[in-house]
């Protein structure tokens, strides 16, 4: 049985909270210290292998997260994994310790990666540790793929003490109005996502596994029973739906049915 | 909340646009104003489009092939079948005393089920061409200018506007009627409140069109312009 998660940005819970239920878990919004209102639209533009959003972390602010919309998720019941933001390694130690507290939380997962904003200075590495100073919650690092050294940043994080990895975030893209030849986003470049991004996430998958002893959530592209399994054959150990989720809220339904099938024909991969 | 596969029944041309007529089926129509996400063959995403007309039989929606989700979508022929999504986001209100409808170019679309909702009250149309003007046939009785007359020359007072159309003439109405019920239209990847990516400025902050809209009150719009919507 392979678990069938969220992309973290892609599904709202407490606006179809039928879809939510359908997930072996929830990965909220990413939630940073501060509200934070987003870039400017348009923010999301479709191209023909993808789709780009620069949505920029729109999110309530860690307090009015914890306080209005944390209780609601937890009464959907299935497990919560909170996605942490910020802008330097302080950021992300304080809502992980502000989270630590709470027991609706199941698993915090690091944005370490978002494309559309500013990088914290740190590095991966320094965040994941104090991070990991302020929560003894499960913690995943979500990594981009276009790091220079992927499977190192993985070992770094690890010895750091992340129990898990995301992979992958989005990759930067750009997209042009074809009449002007402006950028279509408002903010210009935003993150790519979709089917583009499939083989991006498989390969990721692949040198990680191979780097690290983690567990890891295969994120990208993933639209169908095959896309996962493929995850998992690469050494995934569960998946999560993004860009697909907007065409279709049924889809994680449709990917574990299409995995029970596949799954009586195609060896376990056995990871 | 889950897709639905429908036929396509019949495809008409109305001047330049296409009426797409799906098998209804059991389908909610939901309020005039509201909308359905509409698979957009050999697209990643599917596009938001409000109800035209229903009938027990039909859902039609009025397709601009102005782009590579909409001439997909006009090329569908009897037979051919999509899946859709809804009725989605809040429609408009049917409590008005003194109803008048106004819509400009393809912002006819709702305004037809809106009509007859409504009992057949007054409308006013505006084109950019005489061959645009061709849709005004899916609104019988309705006033209709052409550019570069504007619905706002030919607005009559003490109404209670509903509309439908491009930015500057919802920008334009809301300066003359203030309380116009309005709607508007954004990118949308999903239609249901998961991709934030339809977000415009009402009340003063960035929020989603499919969930607080697409239909808002004039008023609430304070942002500077927003709409490019998904073709």
């Amino acid at each position: 049985m392979i678990p069938v998660l969220n992309a973290s940005g892609c599904l709202d819970a407490l606006t179809a909270p039928d879809v939510a239920r359908t997930l072996d878990a929830y990965v909220t919004k990413t939630v940073t210290p501060l509200p934070r209102e987003g870039n400017p639209p348009p923010r999301i533009a479709e191209t023909d292998v993808g789709m780009l959003n620069s949505i920029g972390l729109a999110n309530p602010g860690i307090d009015a997260f914890l306080g209005e919309h944390l209780p609601r998720l937890a009464g959907l019941g299935i497990p919560i994994w909170v996605s942490a933001g910020g802008f330097s390694a302080a950021d992300y130690a304080h809502v992980c310790s502000l989270l630590d507290t709470r027991a609706e939380v199941d698993t915090i997962e690091l944005n370490l990666s978002c494309p559309n904003v500013d990088a914290p200075e740190e590095d991966a590495l320094a965040i994941v540790a104090a991070a990991r100073a302020a929560t003894v919650k499960p913690l995943y690092a979500k990594l981009s793929p276009a790091l220079p050294n992927l499977p190192g940043t993985a070992a770094a994080v690890a010895a750091a003490g992340a129990d898990g990895l995301t992979l992958v975030n989005t990759l930067r893209g750009l997209a042009l109005d074809p009449a002007t030849l402006r950028p279509r986003l408002a903010a210009g470049i935003g993150g790519l996502s979709g089917p583009a991004l499939r083989p991006v996430a498989l390969a990721a998958v692949y040198a990680c596994a191979r780097a690290v002893d983690l567990p890891i959530v295969g994120v990208g592209g993933v639209a169908c029973g095959r896309d996962a399994l493929e995850l998992v054959a690469a050494g995934a150990s569960a998946v999560a739906v993004g860009t697909a989720l907007f065409a279709d809220p049924g889809v994680p339904g449709r990917i574990r049915a299409e995995l029970a099938v596949l799954r009586g024909r195609v060896p376990d991969p056995g990871v | 909340m889950r897709r639905e596969r429908r036929r396509v029944e019949r495809a008409d041309d109305v001047g330049p646009y296409r009426l797409l007529r799906l098998e209804r089926d059991g389908l909610d129509a939901g309020e005039p104003g509201q909308f359905f996400m509409l698979e957009a063959p050999g697209r990643l995403l599917p596009r938001p489009l409000s109800v035209c007309l229903a009938t027990p039989a039909e859902l039609a929606f009025l397709i601009d092939p102005v782009g590579p989700g909409t001439r997909p979508l006009a090329a569908l022929a009897p037979g051919d079948a999509i899946h859709l999504l809804g009725p989605l986001g809040r429609g408009f209100r049917l409590d008005v005393e003194r109803p008048l409808l106004v819509g400009g170019g393809i912002g006819i679309a709702p305004l037809p089920y809106l009509s007859a909702r409504l009992g057949g009250p007054p409308a006013l149309l505006g084109f950019r061409t005489a061959g645009h003007a061709e849709a005004a046939a899916l609104l019988p009785g309705a006033e209709v200018v052409i550019d570069p007359v504007l619905v706002t020359d030919a607005l009559p007072s003490g109404h209670d506007v509903l509309a439908c159309g491009p930015e500057p003439m919802l920008r334009a109405l809301t300066a003359i009627y203030p309380d116009a019920q309005l709607a508007w239209e954004a990118p949308m990847a999903c239609g249901y409140g998961a991709c934030y990516g339809c977000a415009v400025e009402l009340d003063g902050r960035l929020q989603r069109l499919c969930i607080e809209g697409p239909v808002v009150a004039a008023r609430r719009v304070t942002g500077a312009s927003t709409m490019r919507a998904g073709r």
